[in-house]
């Protein structure tokens, strides 16, 4: 059908995951005393900004082979 | 505890992306084949995610935690002897058939090979089914949300009750699955399951890792819990002593191969992801890519489950009675545990604001990808199975596919509907899924006698179907689980025989259904005239060419692939022996 899935999944992934990380360098530090310590807005949200730039890089390559 | 403007704003990025994906398929979904089929062009990995995510509801999401609390890792059955080796059959056997067909939809498979009486039984019902099964969960998913009190504070602002909460639950969640449907069809459910699958997979992975880290991980949970609850086959030995209260054989014949091949091989909610893949070959990888994942999955739903009973000597709250808001206590006088506040609890602990907003986007993502896909399956075969076949036979191309957006949006308002009955009166929906329990147990044999013997006649099929749901109802009126009452759980003819637990019964009336529709239908086939072999060529086994998958890399052999996923499923079985 043409509409390349990994594209919609990367950019949604990288825009969710530097929401968090930004929220986890800069917002408040004592929230995190439920996640038993553990900055895990800035963590996970690494972890999605990498996933979706992946995703990205697949879809450009996608994009590159087959036009 | 209420929500930060960042969590509001993962939602409504969520939100963006499903309906922009829908906003850019309307375009190119101009016939029916694309509204309904996805054109059948969906790469094979695509097709395997939207798979297992639109069986991956909230029901399923927030039901599987809860039996996590109360059966252990025993619920992996579920997984590791239910769906798995299900779909490593229906990709390898039957999707050739389904696919090969050409036929349109399960039931309109049925058609082909039977006769127009076995389809119509199997198409009204399923239509029916998907339309309440989906009701149900919006009522569960909106319930939950009220319960949780997290949207208290800006309802409250508002000046608006508690009971909205319910209200725009379901109403927002339903306007958004009907805009995306009705744009982009099957293609735009399919893409938004994955994306579905991601976020719930990025919801409850950092969710389980905190929560086995409080709990002292694998080991801490294996010291603070009941030994029953951390393996997945002590005691099946016999049905007195197994947690579920079905021994071994039950659990392989009922769960294992009655109700799961029954549910994944037949049923058209996850069958129809398949049959949109762009060949033949990626049609059968579909299930088999899918379970590779699934095969991992209770790790992400049922092992809160095993974290909410283990850390801080338990956290799952205790049930408050509904209207009253008093504990309600179980027969020995002991406060009873609301297991389906399992997962909610656990995201309201461990996720600061932030995670939060995910966590929750991720229950919306999987109450969707459930949602989207019971309307995607009911307007195809409403459209196809039912307006097509009985009412109108020879219309235009735009003018089925106008149907069929009639139908999403007839569908989803009767989901609405269905919810809103659930809320007022419980037990006529107990009676319901019981009737389609009842429907759905016998269609299994249906199904196997079809593709894998030539000579099954239409003429047995109904009858062995009618047989095998009166069977079911029989069974089930004259048995009942131990401390039940007679009534919806069973026992409403006479009481001839007790289990020990209600999935007992469920299992076994079952085998049942199964059982007499299988004897009924070969015994009326061997007496009618069965079909010429040229009409069946496609559509049985013996009368249908091998796919040919020699020229194919070994990754991509649904044989090879079959094998690797059943020898790691087994491998898991023993881990967790």
């Amino acid at each position: 059908m043409g509409l390349d899935v990994r594209l919609p999944v990367g950019v949604m992934f990288a825009i969710m995951g530097a929401l968090l990380v930004g929220y986890g360098l800069f917002g408040d530090q004592t929230i995190y005393a439920r996640s038993l310590g553990i900055n895990v807005n800035l963590w996970w949200g690494g972890v999605l900004l990498a996933t979706g730039l992946i995703f990205l890089a697949l879809a450009a390559r996608g994009r590159a082979e087959n036009p | 505890m209420s929500l930060s403007w960042l969590d509001w704003l993962l939602m409504l990025v969520y939100f963006a992306f499903v309906l922009g994906v829908g906003v850019a398929l309307k375009k190119r979904t101009t016939t029916s084949t694309a509204f309904f089929q996805a054109g059948r062009a969906i790469p094979a990995w695509v097709c395997g995610l939207a798979f297992i995510s639109a069986n991956l509801g909230a029901q399923e999401i927030i039901g599987m935690a809860a039996s996590g609390a109360k059966y252990g890792i025993s619920t992996s059955h579920f997984y590791w002897v239910g769906a798995i080796p299900a779909m490593v059959f229906l990709g390898v056997f039957m999707m050739p058939f389904y696919y090969g067909s050409r036929a349109r939809s399960v039931p309109e498979y049925l058609r082909l090979r039977y006769d127009e009486k076995t389809r119509g039984f199997n198409a009204i019902s399923f239509a029916l089914m998907t339309v309440f099964s989906s009701g149900i969960s919006m009522y569960a998913m909106a319930k939950l949300l009220q319960i949780l009190h997290i949207f208290d504070a800006p309802f409250a602002a508002l000046g608006l009750g508690p009971q909205y909460i319910f209200h725009v639950c379901v109403v927002s969640s339903a306007i958004v699955v009907l805009i995306y449907v009705l744009l982009g069809g099957l293609s735009s459910a399919i893409y938004n399951e994955v994306l579905q699958f991601f976020l719930i997979v990025s919801g409850f992975v950092p969710l389980v890792y905190l929560g086995l880290r409080d709990a002292g991980g694998w080991s801490g949970i294996v010291a603070s819990v009941p030994s029953a609850l951390t393996h997945a086959w002590r005691g099946f030995g016999s049905a007195s002593t197994s947690p579920m209260g079905v021994d071994a054989l039950g659990v392989a014949m009922g769960l294992g191969f009655v109700l799961s091949f029954g549910y994944w091989c037949t049923d058209f909610l996850v069958v129809q992801r398949a049959m949109a893949a762009d060949s033949m070959t990626a049609a059968r990888r579909t299930p088999l890519i899918a379970a590779f994942p699934k095969m991992f999955f209770p790790f992400l739903v049922v092992m809160p489950g095993l974290i909410a009973l283990s850390v801080h000597g338990g956290v799952i709250p205790v049930k408050l009675h509904e209207a009253t808001g008093a504990v309600v206590l179980d027969a020995l006088g002991k406060p009873q545990l609301d297991y389906d506040l399992t997962v909610p609890t656990l995201l309201l602990r461990y996720f600061p604001a932030g995670m939060l907003g995910l966590g929750l986007t991720a229950l919306l993502a999987s109450f969707m990808s459930g949602m989207a896909g019971n309307v995607t399956a009911f307007n195809t075969v409403w459209t196809y199975d039912i307006y097509q076949a009985y009412l109108r036979p020879q219309a235009s191309d735009a003018h089925y596919l106008w149907i069929g957006r009639m139908a999403t949006v007839f569908g989803i308002a009767a989901s609405v509907l269905t919810a809103y009955v659930a809320a007022q009166f419980n037990n006529i929906m107990d009676v319901l899924q019981l009737v389609f329990a009842f429907v759905n147990a016998p269609l299994l044999a249906t199904f196997l006698l079809g593709m894998f013997w030539k000579r099954a006649t239409g003429h047995g099929a109904f009858s062995g179907l009618v047989a095998g749901t009166a069977a079911a109802a029989l069974h089930h009126g004259l048995t009942i689980p131990a401390g039940a009452v007679a009534g919806v759980k069973g026992g409403w003819l006479a009481m001839l025989s007790t289990y020990p637990s209600e999935m007992a019964q469920n299992f076994w009336t079952a085998i049942d259904a199964f059982l007499v529709c299988l004897i009924v239908t070969v015994a009326v086939s061997l007496i009618t005239k069965p079909r010429p072999d040229a009409e069946l060529a496609g559509l049985v086994y013996s009368l249908t060419d091998r796919p040919r998958d020699a020229g194919l890399p070994w990754y991509q052999r649904p044989a090879i692939l079959g094998v690797i996923v059943l020898a790691a499923t087994g491998l898991l079985n023993l881990v967790f022996f």
